[in-house]
């Protein structure tokens, strides 16, 4: 919270308007106790002077000095501002959170209430009031801080709604906690930031409507002075004195300017978190020529590092290779690099994130690199869009909502196929028949909201098969599912891989996911590949402690019932700080100081099988030691 | 040591046309002191049964008693149900310490000492005492969600409903989450509403199971009799559906039915609501017409485990046998 602040008077723009802000509200303060004999003395030898070394901005009707009303003025300006901002924010807040207060039916009403305000222009607002209120300083401080008060309503109508949506609320009220407590307590804390930074930008304009109320006449009345008022009053000699109607003027600018910039700056630092750390030098990768010792590989991946500033780098070292028709899992923890991993492959990695490898190559054409600068960017962009399919876990947020399913499978296909539209509608009824979806001619022409989650991840594996894909990767493509639509999918999955040999990413937390419709699993913990099995052998031979710990902590409908479930303790490693060693060592029963100090690379253990573990169990050595210690078996402390 | 009964508890959301009715006349009773398990897809109303029995939702019929007295009479007074939420990032306000958070949650009635039964509480969950002064934001999600039931436990409920407490939780973590849910309830005797999507997870900790689709109660009964005998075809779905230890292939399913659409609850079928996936109902076999139209809920007292199918065994049968 305070680092924040401090991050803010960080950057120039947060720095200037943080010393003019307290410039200006220091002027306001101190200029009438030093200034004000000056600003009110008479000079009848000088009246409505030009400038002069005696009176620099000249001098009134009266013969005052021009320059010292205009300091002393603003500490009426600024705090008639002030207090009409005041005003706005207090009945904004109140109408705002009249929702949580009165219940469903007044919150409505209120609502409704707001909305039509919110409607009018806020100078007719001020108009109006300041003719309810009538003429003077209190009448338009009101009629200004009523007129802002809507915009402010609807705001905090907004950021309430935002909040008092969320679990904590609920659980506070089920706590038995007061509705006003609840909004002292809960809902105000988590809203006032915004609220703060906007009252300090409406001060601005706040600052800006009086300026225009007194000049009108409607605000401030004589003898006090504001600046709007000195503006009217020069501006019937603009053309003989400029200077005593401009100086006001300037001042109102300088501020407003003042509240303005600081409240955008404070905006600008508390609404997206500002990526620090030393930048990543742009090292090119390093890319051997992809070596064809396998003409049926899809997807080649040596040495894949995936790091963002921080530096932190949660993918770190992998490398796999997938066949033709090949179907291989990659199950880890939520922070074991799994997501990142599919999507540096999709190359989807967003700077400042940077993918590095020895080799990234899809069917033979390497994706990063000199080479593949050397192949364009739109035949890789083609290569990628017809040949590659990705698959996300939301199936909520992957499509347009504003798009009728139909047309945004055609998108692909006109772009990359050069399909005319009637054709690439053709072929999308046809995909999305081929992925099972009822009626699919009807359902072409709905929109994604119309479709439950499970029509749209077949739609989205749809998508993917408008091209003839030779690779889809799959992110938790079922995760946000429920458990028989959950089956439907992976069923789904596993027909289009044997049908149209298409190899198959599929990424899932879930190992037993992974078991039943994989080929080959990959576990990852902390962005390394620490085994690489058959899926066959999951069950049985799983030869690392980690990935024996996670099929233990499943529970499933044989786990028996008077035993607590298996747990992994401790809790994955931070990416920042990685360990020397193993990364699992510190979670791991069977950890020596070997793990501790050195850390294991992935070795062979017998055909297909892989595993990066200075203990592998279930070995001849490792029966040899741990014969007879009943926790093995289950994975349990 | 309470109760809890529903009672043709409806709750529907909207008006007109797009009238949503969530939870469609349940009726289920969580005895004292036991855990019941609760079934079902996502939209089946779980969720919705579960905020109307704190009073996040309004049911608009039927009621909810807890020892036989309404629920809504002690509105006002301590909250003899307490709940858990899914996602320990949400429900848990991020700008106040978890001591404040748990310490709000104890009764005023209670003549404690707040700061010492924030302590307990913490200590109860298998937290450090000294925690209590740590923001969320330094807890990792387990610990998040064990703050979120000890919160849940210093309101001194009668009974506990945990609303899908571990779907938001890595399978590491969800473990150490559920022992301390079945440890804590066996040691305070709690009754509970446990609800989840995964059957395997409600196994391990209910004594009864009760299985929603579409708003409705379909089947319900002891854990093991439902999962060993099974009666309405959605259960058995479910069932198939579940992991098993070593599976490496997945488990088959009636092509016929398995890429039906779920039903849209805004317009749930008529008759059963099972019936459009259903592999023995209508789409199956012609001559079950009366699954479109005869609502199986109403006598569904008639039959093992309250089932709302008209094709599952008969109560009188069983005994008989």
């Amino acid at each position: 919270m305070r680092a924040r602040w401090i991050s803010v008077l960080r950057t120039p723009v947060g720095a200037g308007a943080g010393v003019l802000l307290l410039g200006v509200l220091l002027l306001a303060v101190l200029a009438p106790l030093l200034w004000s004999d000056q600003a009110s003395a008479i000079d009848t030898e000088h009246l409505l002077e030009g400038s002069s070394a005696k009176h620099w901005l000249g001098t009134d009707n009266l013969g005052r000095d021009i320059f010292y009303r205009v300091l002393v003025a603003s500490r009426t300006s600024i705090l008639l501002a002030l207090l009409a901002t005041l005003i706005a924010v207090v009945a904004g807040l109140a109408l705002g959170c009249a929702s949580v207060l009165l219940g469903r039916r007044a919150g409505r009403l209120t609502t409704a209430v707001v909305n039509i305000a919110v409607a009018f222009p806020g100078l007719l607002l001020a108009l109006f009031f300041a003719v309810v209120f009538g003429v003077g300083a209190k009448g338009a401080v009101l009629a200004i801080g009523f007129a802002g008060a809507p915009s402010f309503a609807r705001l905090t109508q907004t950021l309430v709604a935002g909040v008092a949506e969320r679990d904590f609320v609920a659980a506070a009220r089920i706590a038995g906690v007061g509705r006003f407590r609840i909004l002292l307590r809960h809902i105000l804390p988590n809203i006032a930031e915004p609220l703060v930074v906007n009252a300090t930008i409406g001060a601005g304009g706040t600052l800006l409507a009086f300026a225009g109320l007194s000049f009108l006449g409607l605000g401030v009345q004589p003898p006090a002075y504001d600046w709007g008022r000195l503006m009217g009053e020069s501006l019937n000699g603009i053309y003989v004195h400029p200077a005593a109607a401009l100086a006001p003027g300037v001042a109102v600018v300088i501020a407003g300017l003042a509240f303005n910039l600081f409240g955008e700056a404070v905006a600008k630092g508390f609404g997206v978190p500002a990526m620090v750390g030393p930048r990543l030098r742009d090292r090119p990768a390093e890319t051997m020529p992809a070596e064809t010792d396998d003409d049926e590989a899809v997807l080649v991946v040596k040495d894949l590092y995936v790091s963002f500033p921080g530096p932190i780098t949660p993918v770190r070292g992998i490398s796999f290779t997938i066949g033709k028709g090949e179907i291989v899992g990659v199950v880890g923890e939520s922070g074991s690099g799994k997501s990142l991993t599919a999507l540096a492959v999709a190359q989807l990695i967003e700077p400042p994130g940077q993918v590095r490898a020895a080799e990234l190559s899809f069917l033979g054409a390497p994706l990063l690199g000199r080479l593949a600068v050397r192949s364009t960017a739109a035949a890789r962009r083609r290569l990628l869009g017809t040949s590659f399919a990705m698959v996300f876990q939301d199936p909520m947020t992957s499509f347009n909502p504003t798009k009728r399913i139909g047309p945004q499978l055609a998108e692909g296909a006109r772009e990359h196929q050069g399909l005319n539209r009637r054709q690439a509608m053709a072929r999308a009824i046809d995909r999305l028949r081929a992925v099972r979806v009822p009626a699919a001619e009807r359902r072409a022409r709905q929109y994604p909201h119309e479709f439950s989650g499970g029509m749209r991840q077949r739609a989205m594996i749809g998508m993917g098969l408008m091209g003839t894909p030779a690779l889809i990767v799959a992110d938790e493509p079922t995760t946000a599912l429920d458990v028989t639509v959950q089956r439907q999918v992976l069923r789904l999955l596993e027909t289009i891989r044997t049908e149209d040999d298409v190899a198959v990413l599929l990424i899932s937390h879930d190992i037993t996911v992974v078991a039943q419709v994989c080929g080959r699993v990959l576990v990852m913990y902390a962005g390394r590949i620490v085994e690489d099995l058959p899926a066959s052998e999951l069950a049985t031979g799983a030869r690392h402690p980690y990935t024996r710990a996670l099929l233990a902590a499943v529970p499933d409908l044989e786990t028996p019932l008077d035993e607590p479930l298996a747990v992994i303790a401790g809790r994955p490693v931070d990416p920042a700080l990685l360990p020397s060693g193993c990364a699992f060592a510190a979670r791991c029963e069977f950890a020596e100081d070997r793990c501790r100090a050195e850390d294991p690379s992935l070795v062979s253990h017998g055909p297909d099988h892989q595993v990066a573990c200075w203990n592998p169990q279930g070995t001849a050595a490792w029966q040899a030691r741990y014969l007879g210690t009943e926790s093995i078996r289950t994975g349990q402390r | 040591m309470s109760e809890l009964r529903f009672e043709g508890v409806t709750v529907r959301f909207g008006t007109g046309g797009r009238a949503l009715t969530a939870v469609d006349g349940v009726d289920l009773t969580i005895p004292s002191g036991q855990v019941v398990g609760l079934v079902g897809e996502s939209g089946s109303g779980k969720s919705t049964l579960a905020r109307a029995a704190v009073g996040l939702a309004e049911p608009s019929a039927g009621q909810i008693l807890l020892d036989g007295v309404p629920l809504r009479q002690r509105a006002g007074q301590r909250r003899p149900l307490q709940m858990v939420f899914q996602d320990p990032y949400s429900s848990l306000d991020p700008r106040m310490t978890i001591g404040d958070s748990i310490a709000e949650a104890v009764p005023r009635s209670a003549q404690v000492n707040r700061r010492r039964e924030v302590g307990r509480l913490l200590e109860l969950v298998g937290l450090d005492a000294e925690r209590a002064a740590a923001y969320p934001g330094a807890l990792s999600g387990g610990q998040r969600q064990r703050v979120a039931i000890a919160r849940a436990l210093a309101g001194r409920p009668d009974v506990l409903i945990a609303d899908e407490i571990t779907s938001a939780l890595d399978v590491s973590i969800q473990g150490t989450v559920l022992n301390l849910v079945r440890s804590l309830q066996r040691e305070l005797q709690l009754s509970m509403l446990f609800i989840s999507h995964n059957l395997a997870v409600v196994r391990y900790v209910s004594d009864l199971i009760a299985v929603m689709y579409l708003g409705r109660i379909v089947e319900v009964g002891p854990a093991h009799q439902v999962l060993s005998d099974p009666q309405h075809p959605y259960t058995k779905e479910l069932l198939a559906a579940a992991p098993r230890r070593g599976t490496t292939s997945l488990p088959p399913s009636d092509p016929t039915v398995a890429d039906a659409e779920p039903a849209d609850p805004h317009h749930p079928p008529a008759g059963c609501h099972f019936h459009p996936r259903c592999p023995i109902g209508p789409l199956v076999r012609t001559d079950r017409e009366h699954c479109l139209t005869i609502d199986p809920t109403t006598d569904a007292d008639r039959r093992v485990h309250n089932t709302a199918c008209h094709h599952a065994a008969s109560a009188l049968q069983t005994v008989s046998q």
